[in-house]
């Protein structure tokens, strides 16, 4: 596809930049280009490792990196098991949800499981209730047992500072920590997924995408989402300048009053800990509008654990977290 | 630090227009960009300043900048009455980096006008300059050189821009910060344009400089003010003198690395993996009514085009190490279950071929006749990128395309010196050196000047050891083979 642009050429070394129509050729819009590229990671890390596997937890960034190995692999399956760390305080229809997609792929799942860790006495609950900071533990637990070398990750660098400087390969020691003082430096498309016996590599082949690529990709692909990412009537009471859904694990306290709500989920994760927002963005297309005019980041909107400290992610990274 | 005065609650005028949103088939386009230059230079001010004014920054971000601004004690209530902020700490790292007071690497940015996405790796200027302009240039169309306005082109200067032309980024916009700061003088700036100039023509970057196509496009200098925001988003009426652009509507019109045609680009496919299901075919695609009889013996090579595009009935050649180059046909181009006619580069595709050969992922397939004989000696310049120094005899890997192999270092023949261009004589390298060496490999790879492919022409070093980078690769031709001398850095 050619159009005619408006682009800008220097005519000479001694005058100022002038602006010239010039025939450039559009061959790729943002969202192929973003497409394109993580293919090419997650091909790259299938073809390089033994024994990847892929971070599946139903939220939204995880389902567009399924969708993504699909495409990446067609006619044939994916050929890595999905990982799901249950923190046991997840949404009952994101569960199902899940076990639904991995029956309509034909994979396999491996749990890892914060509440046998407690069970067993090998986690602590923590007093605030926030499960997530747990499930570093179970992660690393069945990153060992199975044996991968590679975990596929739907982080992005826009979420967080912390992210922002990680790498689309990013090689974790024994104890899973990253460190970020000693990163290997990315060049070109050339990925080095070298490791030594006992170290893993994350991978984030949807590195270079922002929340509304995601919802936009997720509309054009006409990818299937958890209901909870649309506004739906909802029991929530108010805590942390948040709304949060009544439920097993989230329970209001004497003074938190319960209403019904209109609200949609910006992030899926522990009931515990993630709020909802009251929106009417009952479709995709509401939703991408909504995410277009945000004001306010996805994990600052609806994330407790992201609030504890201006280096939050920071600290859960190092530590081994996703 | 550089700093400037917002108050929150200002409305800030938008390039997100809702309906642009609204029709969400219009197609942007990716553009990749890096910035170098010091925290002098104001580089973290520029580029905060790019993300504010391009409502990169949600409220929450800002109102942790603000905490954090007042925490620190900087600039007090503006005259508004609300909180200052100092908007370099919008691009304010990890806490490790707080507390040192140094940045420790590049970090990514994203932000989005109607035309275009853009990523911005912003790339720190002082300690690891040379690693980092590398990492950052390797993927850029474009890299934004900051030069404070009061001390005009240093070294630092000459530096990166030789490493961005050794680079071959295809534009280079040089932004003469802090114009403020001489009185939005015209005669400060003239005189930093013809420095600039003077540098790029020792360097051969700029379409006057060669009048061909295979370096540096162009090279547009811009004065700007980072921290009022003169001739940032917008055209100054500050700097009158001055009739060019502003920086982000350069970035909005520059064309992509892809979207520039040089006669140069071929075809090139390196192989990643071969794609072969054997009757384990997708679930779900055969629910969706693939005919499970016809593609029982589907085998097809996935990759990512890195040049050039490809038509299904193309004659081909399958480069495989140490095996001749063999000729095909291209019998179909699958894409997820849909089958394209045609296929650019960066799109990731899957490539069926008419004859039944043995290929396999680090094969390379190419426009058939384009590319000579794959060998085992490799002439290049490298990027040294590690504490750890190069020395001659070492073991190392080199990964090229989609194949590693070993290699050994025959020798150093010497080191840039990036202020004067030349080449000294070394037999080491050492981090943020660049220096040229020949290295014998255990296998024969498709090797071809980086001056001519960007992707097939780039290698790395990695120690065989812990597994870490050692160097950025840049093939050279051999001596003796027609090498344009202009380009001999």
């Amino acid at each position: 596809m050619s159009t005619l642009n408006d682009t800008l050429v220097s005519t000479g070394s001694t005058t100022e930049p002038v602006i010239e129509p010039v025939e450039i050729s559009t061959r790729l819009s943002s969202l192929d280009a973003l497409e394109s590229e993580a293919i090419h990671i997650i091909r790259e890390v299938v073809a390089e490792f033994e024994k990847p596997a892929l971070l599946f937890s139903g939220g939204k960034d995880s389902v567009v990196m399924l969708h993504l190995a699909t495409k990446a692999f067609w006619p044939g399956k994916v050929p890595f098991p999905v990982l799901h760390v249950d923190t046991g305080h997840n949404f009952p229809e994101v569960i199902d949800f899940r076990d639904r997609t991995v029956e309509r792929l034909g994979l396999k799942l491996v749990v890892g499981s914060v509440q046998e860790f407690i069970d067993r006495g090998e986690l602590a609950e923590r007093a605030d209730g926030t499960r997530n900071p747990l499930q570093t533990v179970p992660l690393l637990d069945a990153i060992q047992k199975n044996k991968f070398d590679a975990v596929f990750g739907g982080g992005r660098r826009d979420e967080d500072k912390a992210r922002a400087k990680e790498r689309i390969l990013s090689l974790r020691d024994e104890f899973g920590q990253w460190d970020p003082r000693n990163q290997r430096p990315e060049l070109w498309n050339l990925y080095n997924g070298r490791h030594t016996v006992g170290q893993h590599v994350r991978a984030f082949p949807i590195s270079n995408w922002t929340e509304l690529d995601i919802w936009r990709y997720i509309e054009r692909e006409n990818i299937e989402l958890p209901g909870l990412y649309y506004a739906h009537d909802r029991e929530v009471f108010a805590r942390d300048g948040m709304w949060r859904a009544v439920g097993e694990v989230s329970q209001p306290l004497p003074h938190e009053e319960v209403i019904t709500k209109t609200v949609r989920y910006r992030t899926v994760g522990d009931m515990s800990c993630t709020g909802a927002v009251e929106s009417a963005a009952a479709t995709v297309s509401d939703v991408v509008i909504e995410v277009a005019a945000s004001t306010i980041t996805e994990r600052g909107a609806t994330r407790a654990d992201d609030r504890i400290s201006e280096a939050a992610m920071e600290d859960r990274k190092k530590d081994g977290y996703f | 630090m550089s700093t400037f005065n917002t108050p929150v609650v200002e409305p800030v005028e938008t390039l997100i227009s809702t309906s642009s949103i609204t029709e969400a088939a219009l197609p942007t386009t990716l553009f990749r960009f890096a910035t170098a230059g010091s925290v002098d230079d104001g580089k973290s001010t520029l580029v905060g300043r790019l993300l504010h004014d391009s409502k990169a920054i949600l409220a929450d971000q800002l109102d942790a900048v603000a905490r954090t601004s007042a925490d620190r004690g900087f600039g007090g209530a503006g005259a508004t009455g609300t909180q200052a902020i100092d908007l370099a700490l919008l691009t304010d790292g990890l806490r490790a980096e707080r507390e040192q007071g140094i940045t420790i690497d590049v970090a990514y940015r994203y932000f989005a006008t109607d035309q275009r996405s853009f990523i911005l790796a912003d790339c720190p200027g002082h300690v690891q300059y040379t690693k980092n302009t590398v990492t950052g240039a390797s993927t850029a169309d474009a890299v934004v050189v900051l030069i404070d306005a009061r001390k005009g082109v240093l070294e630092q200067t000459r530096r990166h821009l030789s490493v961005l032309q050794l680079l071959r980024v295809a534009h280079v916009i040089v932004a003469v910060n802090k114009i403020d700061l001489v009185d939005f003088s015209e005669s400060v700036f003239r005189e930093i344009q013809a420095d600039v100039q003077q540098v790029a023509r020792e360097l051969g970057i700029g379409a006057a400089a060669l009048g061909t196509a295979d370096h540096i496009d162009d090279l547009l200098v811009i004065p700007v003010s980072a921290l009022d925001g003169d001739n940032v988003v917008d055209r100054s009426e500050r700097t009158p003198w001055y009739d060019g652009p502003a920086l982000l509507e350069v970035l909005e019109t520059l064309p992509a690395a892809d979207e520039i045609d040089t006669q140069l680009e071929s075809f090139r496919f390196p192989v990643q993996l071969v794609i072969r299901p054997q009757g384990a075919l997708a679930p779900d695609a055969v629910a969706a009514g693939l005919d499970v009889e016809a593609y029982r013996d589907y085998r097809a090579y996935a990759g990512q085009i890195t040049e050039g595009s490809v038509k299904v009935g193309d004659k081909v050649s399958v480069l495989t190490p140490g095996q001749g180059p063999r000729t095909t046909t291209v019998t179909g181009i699958d894409f997820a279950g849909e089958s394209l006619e045609e296929a650019f580069a960066p799109q990731s595709v899957a490539i069926r071929l008419a004859e039944e050969f043995d290929v396999a992922g680090g094969d390379t397939i190419a426009a058939a006749g384009t590319v000579r004989e794959s060998s085992a000696d490799l002439y290049a310049a490298l990027c040294w990128l590690s504490p750890k120094p190069l020395r001659e005899g070492a073991k190392v890997l080199v990964k090229h395309g989609t194949r590693t192999v070993q290699a050994l270092v025959r020798n150093v023949s010497g080191k840039l010196d990036l202020a004067s261009f030349k080449l000294e004589a070394a037999s080491s390298l050492e981090l943020n050196d660049i220096g040229h060496a020949q290295l014998r490999l255990a296998a024969p790879l498709p090797l071809e000047n980086y001056l001519h492919h960007r992707r097939t022409g780039a290698f790395l070093v990695i120690d065989p050891l812990d597994g870490n980078t050692l160097a950025a690769g840049l093939v050279k031709d051999h001596p003796g083979d027609h090498e344009d001398e202009r380009y001999s850095i």
